[in-house]
């Protein structure tokens, strides 16, 4: 299957490890990737921060780049849900009909990387080895938007060697929330605090999620904490072979 | 002489707010503490009935048809009601439900009311209009009492004094009341609340009380309570006043099977509460002999207009989306400033303020989504918060120090390099060439200026790598093109550069 | 009435004008039709089963639950109320004006509320509060909350009846036990415009540190006796 990659403008930015994971693990079971250079950003930072009108050009140009691809390959649960939850209103928005009968066409093409995994190529085990033990941080949009269930740690669980350790209160936000950790930097950080002690009390060597997002979040207290605890894209760990680390 | 009515207490913006109770330990463990008791109890409440979802959908859809035809059902609740022996008044804004109680009050030349909780009439600010005007009003409901008695703002809508312990309710009681041997149990203190408003509710000639519902089709009231309170001020005296809020009628009797059972889940974790009386207006030989309800409307028709947020007046206050909220559960109420405090009262104050007050309120959240998850009636509350916080920025771009303010600057350089991916590329090498004004010995950023110093208060961040995906995705294609190209195989390279899986 | 038409008039114009144009009624009534009801309306459970429901919830808030066999009517439930009442020390009690006078066990004081004079007398709350309990029927119960509905009549009585006296022991019927929300709506329906209560257990109330405590103002005693 020929597989198109979107990375996401901060996996790209900051996070180039989880893209070029994404990409080892879909040709490891014999998929093409490709990936348009053209690609930015979905427009969740915009959008979600109240800046609508300045949101649109830059869902226009993600749709535009990908208006013909077969299938869409994202690693952040949150921008597959800005686009599922938003793309529409925000064609509305706009008063644009074509753009709205493009976003109906993309959106169902669109899937998260765990997701796409799973639902739509049926695999569970992508033969990984990963001999840590290993936390996962349930990411608000991966739970309550995408509804991702139990996917993610159905392919941690094939993972060999990986033990994985259940995290407590796995629900509640880190408090992460794009320009809110900015904004509210004092009440973003104190729920920061409370997932933080969740995650050292599991003792784990690696706190994993769909979503480089809250692990950037994560890795900030952990290591101003100077915790040997590490943060790695759930892709990272689906990478990683028995010869192999990613 | 009369206060000004309003909602909301202070300018004080939300992180300000925020940061005064964060180091209150007190507060915050006992409002964690009360958040998760009636989580959990939630949580198993909703979880053991096969039918909770289309229960949502149900009271969803009833709210929103009410909504949609308010004025036919007002109308008709307002006759059906008015047949029954009640009289009905309406209420423009906070001022005029403050005139009207105040003068059906005096009517019957009392200078003491009882009360039953309601936020309405702490959104019109009924207790200090009274009390300005000689009436003195006796909150009944044990949280309310505590709240008045500690001179207190309540912090969330159905256990206003959540934030208190025991120790502090018996400190407040013991002065108060003058119990100096008043126990700590929360028996003990029930006990004195008992008795020190018994009297109360058999001598006071009017009561003033909210409403749940209102039933368009018979006129009929509903109260949903725990204690007996509430009970006591609907029957016992010859005067009932309800101040409902327009957005409060349901069309059938009947459709409270749906909130019957949403409701009490929702809002206490129990199937069902201990009380709810249903009434329809005058009934000879049981109960108050003269009743009144006056429809507030204070900026809830407006609301209507919004397509957007329309679904903010759906609400039936149960308070679920408060106690599943992870920014309540740091701050508690007050830290809103507001009487409706939470992720409900993040959309609902600044919209019943024309979005001139609690401005920063929708901005208080994570947009974690929460809130829409546990909602019985399905409000889609970080929709209407990134609607809201679109009318801020509007509304700030249209003054100058918005156009050129941090926020406005930052979020237009943003889109002007996600416009392109040249411009994206271009900021990404200049970043990491800026960056080293900021990254420590360690390689780590530690301290960032301006705008972005609230992240490194707590966190790191670390620097942009070596190189982007875009670079390495680039150089990987220039390298399998050149091996193709080597061992002859003849790549079949796409403009866009795509790998093949092994 | 001095009823404000100004005010009035404001609001619903300001409603219509925001709602745009006013719906006919027919339109109104034929939406609210089509408006989904998924949930449960109608229990499924065999009658023992939600008998059993039914006390288990009502135990589980704390109010006392006595069965009474259905062959026994009659003398059987006056027994059990002579019992009730004399383990909880009750000797005076107020009852509504209707109230079955087969049900009333000789040794006990029964003081008629409401109907006409002859009927009843009218006490103040004040009496009321003086009384050792009230004893009446209902007029449906729920299993799957544990509720008992009682609307203002002859064998409820009014609503004070059952709020000042602090012991309320209450007669339901087996068939007077449904198992759902919607089912007990479809009884109350057509009286809907009585002055209608659910008490679900005694008074309660949770608002120290979330602690459940029994009894605030309401009656803090509740027993029901079950029968059949």
């Amino acid at each position: 299957m020929l597989v198109s990659l979107f990375i996401t403008c901060y996996n790209d930015t900051l996070f180039p490890e989880t893209g070029r994971s994404v990409v080892r693990v879909l040709e490891r079971l014999g998929h093409t990737v490709e990936f348009r250079p053209e690609q930015t950003c979905c427009g969740q930072m915009h959008w979600n921060t109240g800046y609508l009108q300045e949101a649109i050009p830059i869902l226009r140009h993600f749709v535009e780049v990908y208006r013909d691809a077969e299938t869409i390959v994202v690693p952040s649960s949150s921008c597959v849900s800005m686009m599922r939850d938003h793309y529409l209103k925000a064609a509305e928005m706009a008063q644009d009909a074509s753009l709205r009968a493009d976003v109906e066409a993309l959106l169902p093409r669109i899937y998260e990387f765990t997701e796409f995994l799973v639902k739509k190529l049926g695999v569970e085990d992508v033969g990984a080895a990963f001999p840590h033990k290993v936390t996962l941080h349930t990411s608000c949009h991966s739970q309550r938007s995408l509804h991702l269930g139990d996917i993610p740690i159905r392919l941690l669980k094939q993972v060999r060697g990986l033990q994985l350790l259940k995290l407590e209160s796995s629900q509640e936000c880190c408090g992460f929330g794009g320009t809110f950790s900015i904004k509210n930097a004092d009440v973003s950080s104190a729920m920061l605090a409370d997932k933080v002690r969740c995650v050292l009390n599991t003792e784990a060597e690696v706190c994993t999620a769909v979503d480089n997002s809250c692990l950037m979040h994560l890795f900030g207290s952990l290591h101003r904490q100077r915790t040997f605890v590490r943060t790695a894209h759930i892709a990272e760990i689906l990478a990683s072979t028995a010869g192999e680390r990613a | 002489m009369k206060p000004t009515p309003s909602s909301h207490w202070q300018d004080r913006d939300f992180p300000a707010a925020a940061r005064e109770v964060l180091e209150d330990s007190q507060t915050r463990s006992n409002v964690r503490h009360a958040t998760n008791v009636i989580q959990a109890k939630r949580d198993a409440v909703t979880g053991e009935l096969p039918d909770w979802e289309p229960l949502r959908d149900a009271g969803a859809a009833i709210r929103a048809h009410s909504l949609a035809h308010l004025d036919y059902y007002l109308v008709q609740f307002e006759q059906a009601c008015t047949r029954a022996g009640g009289q009905v008044h309406w209420a423009r804004d906070a001022a005029e439900a403050n005139q009207i109680i105040l003068g059906l009050i005096q009517r019957h030349h009392v200078d003491e009311v009882l009360k039953i909780k309601t936020m309405t009439s702490e959104e019109v600010g009924l207790n200090p209009y009274l009390e300005a005007n000689g009436i003195r009003a006796h909150e009944t409901d044990l949280a309310e009492l505590i709240v008045q008695l500690g001179k207190d703002k309540p912090s969330h809508f159905v256990v206003p004094a959540l934030h208190k312990n025991r120790m502090q309710v018996r400190e407040i009681f013991q002065r108060e009341m003058h119990l100096p041997e008043l126990g700590e149990r929360p028996e003990d203190l029930a006990a004195a609340a008992r008795s020190y408003l018994r009297e109360k509710f058999f001598r006071l000639k009017v009561a003033v009380s909210g409403a749940n519902f209102l039933i368009a089709e018979n006129g009929a009231v509903c109260i949903v309570e725990s204690e007996g309170n509430g009970r006591m001020c609907l029957t016992l005296p010859d005067v009932l006043i309800s101040l409902v809020g327009i957005e409060k009628v349901l069309p059938r009797f009947r459709d409270l099977e749906v909130f019957l059972q949403t409701l009490p889940r929702s809002a206490t974790g129990e199937r069902m509460n201990p009380y709810n009386s249903i009434w329809t207006g005058v009934q000879q030989g049981d109960g108050p002999q003269e009743f009144h309800v006056v429809l507030l409307d204070n900026r809830r028709s407006p609301i209507l207009g919004d397509a957007e947020s329309r679904q903010t007046l759906q609400c039936i206050r149960c308070g679920a989306c408060l106690n599943a909220c992870p920014v309540y559960h740091q701050t508690g109420g007050h830290a809103y400033e507001s009487v409706y405090a939470g992720p409900i009262g993040a959309i609902l104050t600044p919209q019943l303020h024309s979005m001139e007050e609690g401005r920063s309120l929708p901005y208080a959240s994570s947009l974690c989504g929460a809130c829409y998850e546990v909602c019985p009636v399905k409000i889609n509350i970080p929709e209407v918060l990134i609607h809201l916080r679109g009318k801020v920025v509007e509304e700030d771009q249209k003054t100058l120090s918005g156009r050129f303010g941090m926020w406005n600057l930052g979020m237009q350089t943003a889109a002007f390099l996600f416009a392109s991916a040249s411009r994206l590329s271009l900021a990404q090498s200049l970043g990491r060439v800026a960056q080293k004004l900021v990254v420590n010995k360690e390689g780590m950023i530690e301290h960032l200026p301006l705008l972005l110093s609230g992240w490194t208060q707590t966190r790191d961040l670390r620097p942009l790598p070596e190189q982007s995906f875009r670079e390495w995705w680039a150089e990987r294609t220039l390298q399998t093109d050149a091996a193709r190209t080597d061992s002859g195989a003849g790549g079949q390279a796409t403009g866009r550069g795509s790998s093949h899986g092994e | 009435m001095e009823s404000n038409f100004g005010a009035r008039n404001a609001i619903l114009g300001a409603i219509r004008s925001a709602l745009g144009e006013t719906q006919s009624a027919e339109r109104i009534a034929a939406e609210y039709a089509a408006l989904p009801r998924g949930y449960k309306r109608h229990g499924t459970l065999p009658e023992q089963e939600r008998l059993r429901l039914f006390q288990h919830r009502l135990e589980e808030y704390g109010a006392g639950v006595r069965r009474v066999a259905s062959d026994a009517i009659g003398d059987g439930i006056r027994d059990e109320i002579a019992g009730r009442l004399a383990a909880r020390g009750c000797k005076r009690l107020v009852i509504p004006y209707g109230l079955p006078k087969g049900w009333l066990p000789a040794g006990f004081d029964f003081e008629p509320y409401g109907g006409n004079g002859e009927t009843g007398v009218s006490l103040g709350p004040t009496a009321l509060n003086r009384m050792d309990g009230v004893l009446t029927g209902c007029t449906v119960a729920i299993a799957e909350t544990g509720s008992i509905v009682l609307q203002s009549g002859e064998q409820q009585g009014a609503r004070a009846l059952t709020l000042a006296p602090d012991y309320h022991l209450c007669v339901v019927f087996a068939e007077q036990v449904v198992e759902t929300v919607p089912e007990s709506f479809a009884r109350l329906d057509a009286t809907s415009c009585l002055p209608t209560t659910f008490v679900s257990g005694p008074s309660a109330t949770a608002d120290i540190e979330m602690t459940r405590i029994k009894g605030v103002h309401g009656p803090r005693f509740l027993d029901v006796l079950l029968v059949g």
